[in-house]
């Protein structure tokens, strides 16, 4: 890693002092927030790119986690120095387009560099996210995962359970869950990461409800919340009273619960499919599963919506600039290109045509499981309800949502009171926020 | 910040130190007078500037609002419970960080061997960032990995810093106090030598015991020490505490930790909500001054320098 830091840093010097001679060249920055295998994926898409032709030069900057390039990018937006492409998470995505003078249209970096974008070639569920209600794409998908469901086989067996039919309803989570618990298989049954994410808003797109109203905010204007109706408020009393003897354990308000399944105390964890690589890398005998559905929703299982993150283009760049990131945005979109970040990183390709190849390739038959995700999410057309949530402050949303789940599992209130405080003070907040 | 030319206070007469020079005194204190301009009253004149706007994160629309911001921060019910989550957890890595220090301080003056093996070991937790100190206890007390949750699960606690705000809380001062407990010991150690050993001899032989000994000669005697470690304590666990409150519970379950700094960053850096977050810096800032003024014109007074 030092070594490879100063390789870079003795490269930059050297591309900067050649820049300077070589003057057609034109740099283009990209701030992202990727580590270990996945920084791997970005250095080499860059290389490969500045190798594929010589007018612009693609600069990838570490910046930190998701919410450090965030505020990196709008600190230097402020000052006057913000990067071309910012990498955002999909949490950010309304944060960014709230900001509609600070960024440019990815379709419009691509028709003013005289291409077309032909929306047709995109995975529906993911472009739709990334686009303004009128259909134009703001920001180029760049990693999209899905939330699956994944089990342990030993503590399926031991607990007596069918090793080759994981639960596919909720119900059916809870009974197994109960099952292991009971049979001494494992200390818990089930738990979970991003309660938010899985739990409310995948929860809301999965059995086709709706999470808030506009379109869940993808329609812009007044947002209110609606995850306290009965269907929300079912699913979280049933959480909170496996939670009161340890079938259900917590493992906090993001990816910790991984843990907790990787130590072997549980014996299914919901989880993005993002995190697949550690559960590899840990050698459990391990299986994977549709995202459960709850068996009183009619439409169920509908879609799942993308997390992860897109690249945003920022304004008041120089000509030449767009056209560097119009090209990059190309590259990004090949086939081979896609089909390696695809399989790579264990994030959803983003085109029609990677997905068609890597299952020509037999990748899924020897990666079993690796196309849940995808299947999840283009199973069905979107409907309103399933196109993903959009807020100006999800971060604050999700933040206030956690805290009152939290209040709930430790038995000071049931998920009626958990709901309705969240909503309430959720509201508010959005308000709040529409009101800048 | 220009210091009075006779001291109001004392009355005494000290004799006036005159420089003939008029330019040269003030090239001296210039770099130091630069370094407060730049880094801290440019950066506290945005705070108060910022305080007072309503902006979107990207500050393409600002309106300015006077004091809207303070009215809604202080009328925010997580921000007066961020006020007494701050209290309490100052307070309390405050006690136990100086009385853990102090007892140690006092055992360690009785040993006679390694007296110096001692002292060094007890200091060396001072050189940990508090980042990785808040790790370190973290993994300590995982309900699932930690070896120390282990123990306490055995005597049949049921030990949940993820959902029971109070283990949180406990766990928390326990990595802040742990922290500071090496810094404390340091200067009471030196205070401890400060002591005249005749006093103690002296009680000692009217028929004085330890405790007495102890509570009536040396503890009012290591009174200056005392309190400077009891702003130097507070102001730590006030501001110093964000990483570990940071790396061990990010202000959860609920809002049970959020203490005043972290809710600054937490407003600011992840709601992105720039003016309540400034408004909350001014009024920390404003806390400090005068927390700061009280405990050196009026605590100060009172205690009684041997």
């Amino acid at each position: 890693m030092k070594s490879f830091g100063f390789a870079a840093g003795v490269a930059a010097t050297f591309m900067l002092l050649s820049s300077t001679s070589a003057f057609a060249v034109t740099q283009i920055s990209w701030w992202h927030a990727m580590t270990g295998a996945n920084a791997e994926v970005v250095d080499k898409i860059s290389k490969d790119f500045n190798a594929s032709q010589s007018d612009y030069e693609l600069v990838p900057v570490f910046k930190g986690t998701y919410p450090e390039t965030l505020n990196a990018g709008i600190a230097a937006y402020r000052a006057g120095q913000a990067p071309d492409i910012i990498q955002v998470f999909d949490v950010g995505t309304g944060v960014m387009m709230a900001a509609e003078g600070a960024i440019k249209p990815a379709a419009d970096v691509l028709t003013s560099a005289g291409m077309t974008f032909d929306k047709s070639q995109y995975l529906p569920g993911i472009v739709g996210y990334y686009s303004k209600p009128d259909g134009t794409m703001l920001s180029f998908p760049y990693n999209s995962s899905s939330p699956i469901l994944y089990y342990n086989k030993d503590i399926f067996k031991k607990a007596g359970l069918d090793v080759d039919s994981p639960p596919k309803t909720w119900n059916e989570v809870w009974e197994d869950a109960k099952k292991i618990k009971a049979s001494g298989a494992a200390a818990c049954g089930y738990t979970s990461t991003w309660l938010t994410w899985i739990h409310l808003e995948n929860f809301a797109a999965w059995n086709d409800v709706s999470w808030a109203t506009q379109q869940n905010g993808l329609a812009g204007g007044d947002v209110e919340l609606k995850i306290n109706a009965p269907i929300f408020v079912n699913h979280f009393q049933a959480l909170a009273d496996l939670a009161k003897d340890g079938t259900f354990k917590y493992g906090g308000r993001t990816s910790e619960a991984k843990q907790i399944f990787l130590a072997g105390e549980c014996g299914i964890m919901t989880e993005s499919s993002g995190g697949l690589g550690d559960i590899v890398k840990s050698g459990m005998n391990y299986g994977i599963g549709q995202l459960p559905y709850d068996s009183d929703a009619k439409g169920a299982p509908q879609n799942t919506t993308p997390g992860g993150a897109s690249l945003w283009v920022f304004a008041d760049k120089s000509d030449e600039e767009y056209k560097g990131v119009a090209a990059f945005f190309a590259y990004l979109s090949k086939t081979d290109v896609q089909e390696y970040l695809h399989q790579k990183s264990g994030y959803l390709p983003v085109t029609l045509a990677a997905y068609e190849a890597t299952k020509k390739s037999g990748f899924y038959d020897k990666n079993i499981g690796r196309e849940t995700p995808i299947l999840q999410m283009t199973g069905k057309a979107p409907t309103d309800n399933s196109k993903g949530v959009r807020l100006p402050n999800l971060p604050q949303v999700r933040d206030i949502q956690n805290e009152e789940f939290e209040k709930m599992l430790a038995g000071q209130q049931t998920a009626q009171q958990a709901l309705d405080n969240a909503v309430t003070r959720g509201n508010a907040a959005i308000k709040e926020a529409l009101g800048n | 910040m220009v210091p009075p030319a006779s001291s109001p206070r004392s009355g005494s007469v000290t004799p006036r130190v005159v420089f003939p020079n008029k330019v040269l005194p003030y090239l001296l204190v210039a770099p130091q007078l630069a370094i407060t301009l730049v880094f801290f009253y440019w950066p506290a004149g945005q705070a108060f500037y910022q305080s007072m706007l309503r902006q979107d994160p990207f500050g393409l629309r600002t309106k300015f609002v006077w004091f809207a911001n303070f009215r809604k921060v202080l009328a925010d019910p997580a921000y007066l419970n961020s006020i007494k989550v701050t209290v309490v957890f100052s307070l309390a890595t405050a006690i136990v960080a100086m009385c853990v220090a102090l007892l140690l301080a006092v055992m360690a003056e009785k040993v006679v061997r390694g007296k110096g093996l001692y002292r060094t070991l007890l200091i060396w937790p001072y050189a940990v960032a508090p980042a990785i100190a808040g790790m370190l206890w973290l993994f300590l007390f995982n309900p699932s990995i930690g070896s120390l949750a282990y123990m306490l699960r055995s005597f049949g606690i049921a030990w949940d810093p993820l959902l029971n705000g109070t283990h949180a809380m406990i766990l928390l001062v326990s990595a802040a106090a742990w922290k500071q407990i090496s810094y404390n010991f340091l200067f009471f150690v030196a205070g401890l030598q400060a002591v005249p050993k005749a006093l103690i001899e002296a009680a000692a032989m009217d028929g004085a015991g330890e405790t007495k000994r102890f509570w009536t000669i040396v503890f009012p005697l290591l009174a200056p020490t005392t309190f400077f470690l009891l702003v130097v304590n507070t102001v730590y666990a006030l501001f110093d505490t964000f990483g570990i409150v940071h790396a061990v519970t990010g202000g959860g379950p609920g809002k049970t930790t959020e203490t005043l700094v972290y809710k600054v960053y937490n407003d600011g850096f992840v709601n992105l909500i720039l003016g309540d977050s400034a408004a909350q810096s001014v009024i920390l800032m404003i806390i400090v001054i005068s927390l700061t003024a009280i405990q050196f014109r009026y605590v100060e007074r009172k205690v009684h320098y041997g």
